[in-house]
């Protein structure tokens, strides 16, 4: 019974989710591949950050990436004096407004705020930025599968080419870009996993730092189990 | 088991620490608080898992107030933009999560100490019911626990407004406006609540006073009441005997241990396997699968973009489902009103458990078939309950059984499970309790 009991405390409500939504590919994890980080640092600030803040992240920040602060300055500082000056859009948010319709979202949290019960925030950018195709019927000439009616356009359309939504309401590759599918994936994987890295720079410290916290606990739990045993001898 | 007081030796020896600890004993009940509360404080001796639970609220209930502490250090209340079109509050937290020294890890700790907490005191709660630890005498530790309860779901409540994400600010709008449901008063007492028309800087401002002084108060004086009243009768135990009605030559319970060293040395342990798991969800999963941290709050409040799904945070969601079973409009008031009334019921209900339970004996171990049954379909309610509360309305068990009946029929158990225990309670069977405590 009491076995029962905390079984059932324990187990969380056993039901099958329902939710059926839009395929999602899953993101290759590049967080441990800086040269990977690195080129998607370069994609974003070439491609997003006309529009798209990063304004929780600092230029210097960019260093854990493995670039020094000089290679930073020169090939990813585009709009900031100081190093220390958080990746922020030159446009004012309500300029963005007013050109837009809404102004376009920071994109610091957008890889934590992505993420649901059934994919991570990852594959959900994955999807999504791999996803647009030609719409004539969008203000932007561009639609998205994953995003319906989205109000970007599709930035990266160079290098992908131009997708068409074919008769089975599938994404179809209509005239070819700069770089194979392969390479396209490639490289927005490489943005998504900075997009990822933004979303926490310290995450690969915390996840470190954990493994540290949890030896320490060990060995404090095999002190004070015994302690325990040892005071709790007479106690019959 | 003599007192273990060790520092009492140095009184009276002429010595330094004997004559300060005598000169504040004149002033201050300092060497008969520690007597009275650890040293010479006799609990039962067979204390099992699940009493590790009182402690180890206490103990994130520190973990709250001192990274809290820190957290108001840098964070702002601030529902104006600043230059890049963000909410003050919002990048305020952000601020700490990368700017501030450790922030990262002091936030965690809190948002992953907010679910933590309750984690610990539903498992305390459930303890009581599983030993009827609320039985006479100790019926006001009940009831003060329930008062806990509730500022703690209050506090929980406004702190989750602080961050400004988009569910800090529509699950405050939702809630707030249940209050609008009341007859009459319902309009202007929602606007007074909020200080607005909407959920905004005013409603932050004050949400964050009530969050960092005025329920944290509350609590702490309630939380002493709470261990005043349970040292004044002595603990509950899972054999449900009291342990004061046998006694040795001294007038020390026979089946007592003092609490300390025995309880400190034995809590410490406790304490140590709840840090690794603490340390697990804060190191490795501080967003616990969307339901520590709510992915959606990760988007700054937008008060014109109303989110899908709604959904408080988990350990609200038993009660969330109380209030969205109730779909009828009774004696024409709006149904959101009763669903208001059934909430705040199956909260305050629990207060009156002394005097619902009529068994003979408290404990699980001595109670029938009917008490068995009946608690763990409680629980099962519950927690199911509680899933579909982090659901929308619309969810359907795979797919196919919707889950508004099903949430009825679960709401009205829980309530059932109470209203009907005077009789149940008493019919059931039950073994003779022991004389003394089982090991």
């Amino acid at each position: 019974m009491k076995k029962l009991l905390t079984a059932l405390l324990f187990a969380p409500a056993v039901a099958l989710a329902s939710g059926a939504g839009i395929h999602l590919d899953k993101a290759p994890d590049v967080q441990g591949d800086k040269a990977a980080l690195q080129s998607g640092a370069k994609t974003f600030v070439n491609y997003c950050m006309n529009c798209h803040g990063l304004s929780y992240v600092r230029y210097n920040r960019l260093t854990e990436l493995g670039l020094t602060e000089q290679q930073v300055k020169d090939n990813l500082m585009f709009t900031a004096e100081k190093i220390g000056e958080q990746m922020r859009v030159a446009a004012q948010p309500a300029e963005q407004k007013l050109w837009f319709g809404a102004a376009p979202p920071d994109l610091s949290l957008i890889a934590r705020s992505r993420a649901s019960e059934e994919a991570s925030g990852a594959d959900w950018l994955y999807t999504y930025l791999r996803s647009f195709y030609r719409d004539q019927k969008r203000p932007t000439g561009w639609n998205n599968t994953v995003f319906e009616n989205v109000g970007m356009p599709h930035v990266l359309w160079e290098l992908q080419g131009q997708q068409i939504l074919n008769k089975e309401h599938k994404l179809e590759l209509s005239v070819p870009g700069k770089l194979s599918a392969e390479e396209y994936n490639k490289q927005v994987a490489d943005l998504v996993g900075f997009l990822v890295w933004a979303g926490e720079p310290g995450a690969g410290f915390r996840k470190q730092l954990g493994f540290g916290v949890l030896g320490f606990l060990a060995v404090l739990f095999c002190v004070a189990y015994p302690m325990k045993k040892r005071f709790w001898k007479d106690v019959k | 088991m003599a007192s273990n007081t060790s520092f009492e030796k140095y009184k009276s020896d002429g010595s330094l620490q004997g004559n300060l600890l005598e000169w504040f004993d004149a002033r201050f009940p300092a060497t008969s608080m520690w007597r009275g509360h650890l040293s010479e404080y006799y609990a039962p001796k067979n204390f099992n898992f699940w009493y590790f639970f009182g402690s180890l609220a206490m103990l994130v209930l520190v973990i709250q107030i001192v990274t809290g502490i820190f957290l108001v250090m840098h964070y702002k209340p601030d529902a104006s933009l600043n230059a890049n079109g963000i909410p003050v509050a919002f990048a305020s937290v952000e601020y700490i999560m990368r700017d501030v020294s450790w922030g990262w890890l002091i936030r965690y700790m809190h948002s992953t100490g907010a679910s933590a907490f309750f984690i610990v005191v539903y498992l305390h709660m459930f303890r009581g019911l599983l030993y009827g630890s609320y039985r006479q005498p100790r019926e006001l530790i009940w009831i003060f626990g329930c008062l806990i309860f509730l500022c703690l779901m209050a506090e929980a409540f406004m702190g989750y407004l602080l961050p400004w994400g988009q569910m800090s600010f529509w699950g405050a709008q939702v809630i707030v406006n249940l209050f609008s449901a009341i007859p009459l008063v319902g309009e202007p007492l929602s606007i007074w609540i909020r200080g607005d028309f909407v959920v905004g800087d005013a409603t932050l401002n004050r949400f964050f006073s009530f969050h960092v002084i005025a329920v944290p108060l509350v609590l702490l004086g309630l939380v002493a009441a709470h261990i005043l009243a349970l040292h004044e009768v002595g603990s509950n135990n899972p054999d449900g005997v009291e342990i004061k009605k046998k006694k040795d030559a001294n007038g020390i319970p026979l089946d007592g241990i003092p609490f300390h060293p025995y309880y400190s040395v034995k809590d410490i342990v406790g304490v140590v396997v709840f840090l690794m798991v603490f340390s697990i969800i804060v190191f490795f999963a501080p967003e616990g699968g969307g339901y520590f941290l709510e992915y959606n709050n990760f988007i700054p409040a937008d008060p014109l973009k109303t989110p899908p799904h709604i959904a408080p945070v988990w350990y609200f969601t038993p009660y969330y489902s109380l209030l969205r079973a109730m779909v009828w409009p009774l004696f024409g008031i709006d149904a959101k009103f009763w669903g208001v009334v059934a909430m705040g019921a199956g909260v305050v209900i629990l207060a009156f458990l002394p005097w619902l339970d009529r068994s003979p004996v408290k404990s699980i171990r001595y109670r029938g078939p009917i008490f068995k049954t009946l608690l763990t379909l409680f629980v099962i309610a519950f927690a199911i309950l509680g899933f579909l509360g982090t659901q929308p309305p619309s969810y359907a068990f795979f797919g196919v059984i919707p889950s508004a009946p099903v949430a009825q029929v679960l709401s009205a158990f829980y309530f059932l499970f109470f209203l009907t225990m005077p009789w149940w309670s008493k019919i059931d069977k039950y073994k003779p309790e022991p004389d003394r405590v089982t090991m």
